[in-house]
């Protein structure tokens, strides 16, 4: 089973935990993600990998309270264990000596991203990371991000930290300056990556988007994840996470991810009133 | 046999047949007239000694009788509830061919022989021989590779399952619907061969933890078997197809099944429950589909198939079952595209009429449209159940393994030996989308072949 050995809150209703998954930690690579189910009558989530240690066999994993897996996550205590852990699953990222790669994420996107701009980073390039939040309290893995980065450039949409706006003014800036860069890979909200395709597109900077459709399986036998891509159906589980961004048919992602908003609310809010017996939190969270 | 009533169990997820009782498994029983040459047997894929067990229950120990069966069949209460019968063991009975009626109704007494053993279980196992240091690793959880694992452990080999997803089972868990074929049956057999040894690995991606190539070279697996299965859904691609509320059969059982959405909000899950649902296709998992649409509160389920009820290829007691429960048929009917609203939901089926014409390769008629004559369904929930093709994700990470032009693994159907030393393969990885009991009997069959290959009789 998969004992979470260390866990904490790293922003408001975001939560990072260390748990024991031995033959995935050694498995994985870099882009891949997992996915897990809380407990025994719990919905199989998909959740990237932050990081993880082969030696010791973990994994780190950092999420936002969003659903009821993931709230109820956010009451789960050191020494509790997740039911099932299953991964890595989809395909690794593509690394190579590109030249310059810039990594844009927003808010908990940066968790995905690291490990990607890590492995940028250990293969030769020149990584410049963009990273951006709505607020201070949001950004995540600041200090992660600067040991892999080359520059790091750090935004606020409300100015309380860094450059007082959006990750893309920021890109727009680095092209404006004619910047010269080979590679974008772009991690975060679907909203953030849209932007970030419609300004890297314009300057023809190639970009990779890595996509978060509803999962059920992830090994490609359920369908659920189909993306559109260069106008073919693709299954974001096995022929992704990440595709070429300019290809990307973001409005349909969003539709998507919007299938089971209502049933999604109603499991929540029935979490939310019922209290789940572990002393170190409030049910539900602090969010 | 005994069944739960249409309409109220329509409503529930509850087993549809209940199952003989004893008078009546004696009773049917005593109209098998022991021929000397059983052609029952030549039907069954797993070449069950159906005489002897029959005859065992006429004499009224269902416990013997139900050892005697899983002397071949190590998953009774399975087969015994999903096997097409009627096309094999029931289909060659001599009861049948002589025109004197019924044939014996051979499936329902392996599982109430099966049922029966388990009920009164006294935890007791069959007695297994020595270890003989061999060892095989088993791709899949599904019906052929736990017949394989059942096979070589009784021999003395020893056998380690790994299974992708967090349940053992394989299609009999995602896929065949509780009130089918419950999920506790295939629990118990599942812990029956674990008590015999049979390790298993859930949550395990071969593939992507370690390839078949490791399990050989890394874990030292004599042998390995793959059992994958047939795994990924096709669509028909139409337009429309990925508006919400489209499902594959496999996303939509999956839900239903596997992740108990049934249970909604109690299980964590949400499927969406349909006020008007078209399935497409008209096999078992189309009729699956359907049916599994009413239990979640459907008023109305259309099966939209192109042919007519004559060339359903689903089981004619699944069709039958789904007929009295309510589901319609819109027959001779092609959908040319799913419309979907600006939400991006789909709202309705824009359909294509049919006539039958002139018999294709498969010799049932082929379907051409009626020029001109297209009609519109209205429906919020579409769910394609067209079939499935193979998994890549094995066969492309497995060295040397041949694979044919719709991906699946080229295996001898005899051994079930692929082009690669020490990989055996069987199932629906090899023939395509097929039922429960062939890919069983595949798991068999690769079982004595690596039996042979090891020299253990």
């Amino acid at each position: 089973m998969f004992e979470i050995l260390e866990k904490d809150k790293i922003g408001p209703g975001v939560n990072r935990a260390v748990i024991s998954a031995p033959e995935i930690a050694r498995a994985h690579r870099p882009g891949q993600f997992v996915i897990l189910r809380a407990h025994a009558d719990g919905e199989r989530i998909p959740l990237t990998v932050a990081d993880k240690d082969p030696g010791k066999g973990t994994l780190t994993l950092i999420w936002q309270e969003v659903g009821t897996t993931t709230y109820y996550m956010g009451t789960m205590c050191v020494g509790e264990k997740l039911v099932d852990v299953c991964g890595p699953l989809g395909k690794p990222t593509h690394v190579e000596k590109f030249g310059t790669v810039v990594s844009v994420c927003g808010g908990i996107g940066a968790a995905p991203l690291y490990p990607i701009t890590k492995a940028m980073h250990d293969a030769g390039n020149h990584v410049i990371t963009i990273l951006g939040a709505r607020t201070e309290g949001l950004l995540i893995m600041t200090d992660d991000m600067k040991k892999v980065s080359d520059e790091l450039l750090i935004s606020t949409d409300d100015g309380s930290f860094g450059i007082h706006g959006f990750v893309t003014q920021v890109l727009q800036d680095l092209i404006d300056k004619k910047r010269k860069m080979d590679l974008c890979v772009a991690v975060g909200p679907v909203p953030m990556m849209r932007a970030v395709v419609n300004v890297t597109k314009k300057a023809n900077l190639p970009t990779v988007v890595s996509l978060n459709p509803i999962m059920v399986d992830g090994t490609g036998m359920c369908g659920a994840c189909r993306v559109e891509v260069g106008g073919k159906t693709m299954f974001g589980c096995v022929d992704g996470p990440e595709f070429n961004g300019f290809d990307v048919d973001f409005e349909l992602l969003t539709k998507r991810l919007a299938m089971y908003k209502g049933p999604e609310l109603i499991s929540l809010n029935r979490f939310k009133e019922t209290p789940r017996g572990c002393e170190c939190t409030f049910p539900g969270g602090a969010a | 046999m005994p069944e739960q009533d249409p309409i109220q169990r329509a409503q529930n997820f509850y087993e549809v047949a209940l199952g003989y009782d004893n008078d009546l498994a004696l009773l049917e029983a005593s109209r098998c007239l022991h021929c000397k040459k059983p052609y029952c047997m030549k039907g069954c894929p797993v070449e069950v000694d159906i005489p002897d067990f029959v005859e065992m229950v006429k004499a009224g120990d269902f416990i013997s009788a139900a050892w005697k069966v899983k002397e071949k069949n190590s998953l009774p209460r399975i087969a015994g509830r999903v096997c097409p019968q009627e096309s094999q063991c029931e289909a060659t009975c001599v009861l049948n061919k002589k025109g004197k009626g019924e044939p014996c109704a051979i499936g329902r007494l392996e599982r109430f022989v099966a049922d029966y053993a388990a009920k009164h279980d006294t935890g007791e196992i069959p007695q297994l021989p020595k270890p003989t240091g061999l060892k095989v690793g088993v791709v899949g959880s599904g019906p052929a590779g736990l017949t394989l694992a059942g096979a070589l452990i009784k021999k003395g080999v020893a056998v380690t399952v790994f299974e992708a997803l967090h349940e053992l089972g394989g299609v009999l868990v995602y896929g065949i619907p509780e009130f089918r074929l419950p999920k506790a049956i295939v629990r118990s057999e599942v812990d029956e061969l674990r008590k015999m040894g049979v390790e298993f690995k859930t949550n395990w991606v071969v593939g992507r933890i370690e390839t078949v190539d490791d399990l050989l070279e890394k874990r030292k697996f004599d042998s390995v078997f793959i059992g994958t299965g047939a795994g990924a859904p096709l669509f028909l691609r139409i337009p429309g197809e990925n508006l919400n509320g489209v499902y594959s059969a496999n996303e939509f059982l999956t839900r239903s099944n596997l992740m108990k959405a049934y249970l909604f909000p109690e299980a964590d899950t949400p499927v969406a429950k349909g006020r008007r649902v078209c399935v497409f296709g008209g096999g078992n998992v189309a009729m699956d589909s359907a049916r599994t649409a009413l239990r979640l509160g459907a008023e109305e389920v259309s099966i939209v198939y192109r042919r007519t009820m004559d060339e359903l290829p689903a089981r004619a007691e699944e069709v039958h079952h789904a007929v009295e429960e309510g589901v319609k048929f819109r027959l001779l009917s092609s959908p040319l595209e799913i419309v979907g609203n600006e939400a991006g939901w789909a709202v309705g089926v824009n359909c294509q009429k049919m006539e039958l014409g002139e018999p294709d390769d498969s010799g049932r008629r082929r379907p051409v449209p009626v020029p001109g004559e297209t009609f519109h369904i209205e429906c919020d929930t579409v769910i394609v159940a067209i079939g499935n093709a193979a998994n890549p994700l094995v066969p492309s990470t497995t060295k040397q393994l041949d694979v044919n032009k719709w991906g699946n693994i080229v295996a001898d159907l005899e051994t079930g030996k692929t082009s690669k030393a020490r990989v055996w393969a069987g199932g629906d990885i090899v023939t395509g989308a097929a039922t429960v009991i062939l890919a069983m009997g595949a798991g068999r069959k690769a079982a004595l072949s690596m039996l042979k290959e090891f020299s253990i009789d």
